[in-house]
């Protein structure tokens, strides 16, 4: 057997993990790491800026590749700093393993330079936490740390070594374990039958049925499967902000996005529903609106791998237990197997009457010569990317115009901080999206607010030459709190403005050695982003100057049901 | 309506910062916690008391079963089940009081443990009630201190909580 440093066996057990690239910030409780990196080969290491930015690019690896993202970051600060990034990560359930140096053992307590107690720090925004208290343990742990974050509802995971455990001068035997056993962490790996074969009972019996899926069907895999079962059962679909690309955007049978910025189509059928099929969600509040009046008519059906995700927000009639990928499968297997079908003239009555909505129109907007819509970026970017970039956002009005504007084509394609809502998460995130998908076109959809919490990482960008087209939706304001203080607070614009204050973006991106394209006008908006995805290896900065007065329509009315909401500023439902 | 879950859980540092931690973060309330290794000293055994609607206690429960270092779990007010709690209870004893208090713990089938000239310290075993109750008939003004170690609960029967 081999002898080898602590150290040496952090990087060991991620290379036998097969890790490839990790995000992370140096500094003294992680110099060991440091060096043992630098003596290897097969580990790439990505420097970020701000470990915030490692995190939210390791995450924006995990999204897109769908392998667990590994961040490295110093004791302190360095560790404090990658709290918003778990916190991102744990939300939307994206598995992360955090490595973080910590003091020498000795010191633990002490108020050492540098001490932090990161383990407790991050305790609720953890999917679990490890720290390693001596040396022949980091292998295992490691392990652990992995599968943990990787199986059953995935999650961050924390790894806290110590400086003295990672010294070089002290080598131990080295062994990857092949094989993780904990007593007290079993992951179901089925549905129950009976309860699949009771859902499928009443989704036959269904005349209003609805499928409601979410970002356990990107993270299960299971778009295929999903795609294959709206199609073999006539049913229509809505995605969560999540669950986006889960089905394709232009799918017949897709209705759009639901939710508090949802379709009028969605919304409306989601309410009068009589049976909804929801699949890897978690009735979050943005969705549900007011849960007591939550799809007043619909039995429901809920398949969800976390057991705590059912009947935690709203009661569930169905509840099945399992990994969607599975259940999904034995789903359609029961199906093939039933003589029984829908009620064919209540379904055709369905679809006509969802038809009525759509015809609706709830997502137009109203254009007026010389002024840029915000809209009309995204339908832009849309089509001079053919739908197939994949497209990080940050958090604001702009990412939900890109929600409801960009047609996903495919699963992994649409990344963006759903849970926490973490402004700055989108250009590292789109540097993350670059690492898992080298020739993937990557833009990200950021705003003037957004993209100056990470502008740092223009830089990284650089070394690493991460070609992102940054897509920057400038309306000269934190468009999403202006849109409520409109809305709410008889329009004052409390801090919502920066007085003149904003940089010249294209001098920024040229100073970081980018490209930068501005542009003001709506005849200039297509030629312009053509010539930015033309430029395949570089960055490119657009900043585009748009209606600062716009608001996203519809919006959900606050304690209403699912159909209440404002269709635009005059008009409510 | 109040609630005691029973909990095998790893004997780990941390494990019981989660389960603490978990009931701070959701809004949960813990009213009593004891918590102790097993005669397998890699397991602890956690008792704790709560309230809430059958749907509260659904989601603690699962939100605790996430937990990693969570084992086993189990709502003893679920079934039958023997409940105890330990007091140990300062109390003056001077003139008249003296025998009244020996009067009541017996009663109670408690126990003086310690006499002073003027205290007695009296050990009591039972249900939170019993405890309650015995604590309002010594009454207040003749309470010094009191300790109480929290519920710790087993269920009746051939049930067990184990591996
Ligand atoms: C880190 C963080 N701080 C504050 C907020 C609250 N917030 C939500 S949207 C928004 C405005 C975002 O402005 P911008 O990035 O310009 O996007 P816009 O809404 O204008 O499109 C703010 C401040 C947040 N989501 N994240
Ligand atoms: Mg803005």
């Amino acid at each position: 057997m081999e002898l080898l440093s602590g150290a040496e066996m952090i990087v060991r057990s991620l290379k036998d993990e097969g890790v490839e690239t990790i995000f992370g910030y140096p500094g003294g409780a992680v110099l060991h790491i440091y060096d043992a990196l630098f003596q290897q080969k097969g580990i790439t290491h990505v420097l970020v800026r701000h470990e915030q930015a490692a995190a939210h690019a390791a995450d924006g690896f995990a999204r897109v590749s769908g392998k667990p993202g590994v961040v490295l970051a110093t004791s302190g600060p360095g560790a404090t700093n990658t709290v918003t990034g778990i916190a991102t990560a744990y939300m939307d359930s994206i598995p992360l393993v955090i490595i973080t140096g910590q003091v020498q053992t000795d010191w633990i307590g002490n108020d050492a330079f540098q001490e932090t107690d990161i383990v407790g720090v991050t305790r609720p925004i953890v999917k679990h936490s490890f720290m390693v208290k001596r040396t022949e343990d980091i292998p295992s742990t490691i392990k652990k740390a992995f599968y943990i974050a990787t199986t059953g509802r995935p999650g961050p995971v924390l790894v806290d070594i110590p400086k003295d455990l990672t010294s070089p001068a002290l080598t131990y035997e080295y062994q990857y374990p092949s094989k993780v056993k904990l007593r007290s962490y079993n992951v179901v790996s089925k549905g129950h039958s009976g309860q699949i074969k009771k859902a499928v009972d009443l989704m036959m019996a269904a005349k209003r049925p609805m499928i409601y899926s979410g970002g356990g069907v990107i993270l299960g895999n299971s778009a295929d499967m999903l795609t294959e079962l709206v199609h073999n059962l006539g049913f229509p679909c809505t995605n969560t902000l999540m669950g986006l690309g889960g089905i394709p955007g232009e799918d017949k049978q897709f209705v759009g996005m639901l939710g508090m910025h949802g379709t009028y189509e969605a919304n409306m059928a989601m309410h009068h529903a009589d049976v909804l099929l929801a699949i890897g969600v978690r009735f979050d509040d943005r969705v549900t609106n007011h849960t007591s009046k939550f799809c007043p008519n619909a039995k429901i059906i809920h398949i969800d791998v976390d057991p705590a995700s059912i009947a935690k927000n709203v009661p569930v009639d169905i509840p099945i237990v399992g990994p969607v990928d599975q259940v999904l499968k034995e789903m359609l297997e029961q199906l093939e197997k039933t003589e029984e079908r829908n009620d064919k003239s209540a379904l055709e009555a369905w679809w006509k009457q969802i038809d009525a909505w759509r015809a609706y129109h709830g997502l137009r907007y109203e254009t007026a010569p010389g002024i840029l819509k915000p809209q009309q970026v995204i339908e832009c970017l849309y089509k001079v990317t053919n739908g197939e970039a994949i497209v990080t956002s940050d958090v604001g009005q702009h990412q939900m115009f890109a929600a409801q504007f960009y047609k996903f084509k495919r699963p992994r394609q649409w990344i963006n901080s759903g849970g926490l809502g973490t402004m700055g998460f989108g250009l590292p995130a789109a540097m993350g999206a670059l690492v898992a998908s080298p020739d993937a076109t990557v833009a990200c959809v950021t705003g003037e607010g957004s993209i100056q919490m990470n502008i740092q990482e223009l830089s990284t960008c650089l070394q690493y030459n991460f070609p992102v087209k940054i897509i920057n939706v400038n309306n000269q304001s934190l468009g999403m709190v202006r849109q409520w203080q409109d809305m709410q607070y008889q329009g004052r614009h409390s801090s919502s403005t920066y007085e003149q204050s904003l940089p010249d973006f294209i001098k920024l991106a040229e100073a970081y050695g980018h490209v930068g394209i501005k542009v003001t006008k709506p005849e200039d908006l297509e030629d312009a982003m053509k010539e930015a995805f033309s430029l395949k290896d570089r960055l490119v900065f657009m900043d585009i100057y748009v209606d600062p007065s716009e608001h996203v329509y519809p919006m959900q009315i606050k304690d209403g049901s699912m159909r209440d909401m404002w269709l635009n500023k005059s008009e409510r439902t | 309506m109040r609630r005691i879950i029973s909990i095998l859980m790893e004997n780990e540092p941390g494990a019981l910062s989660r389960v603490v931690g978990l009931f701070s973060q959701r809004g949960y309330n813990i009213e009593s916690l004891t918590v102790a290794p097993t005669n397998d000293n890699t397991l602890s055994r956690l008792t704790l008391t709560t309230t809430g609607n059958d749907q509260v206690i659904e989601q603690i429960t699962k939100q605790l079963n996430k937990l990693v270092e969570v084992v086993k779990l189990v709502d003893l007010s679920e079934g039958a089940h023997i409940e105890r709690e330990l007091m140990l209870i300062k109390l003056k004893a001077t003139g008249a009081q003296r025998a009244e208090i020996k009067r009541t713990a017996d009663i109670f089938r408690g126990q003086i443990v310690d006499v002073t000239s003027s205290v007695y310290t009296v050990q009591l075993a039972g249900t939170s009630d019993k405890l309650d109750a015995f604590i309002e008939s010594v009454g207040e003004a003749s309470i010094l201190e009191v300790v109480r170690t929290g519920v710790s609960g087993i269920a009746r029967g051939d049930k067990v909580l184990a591996l």
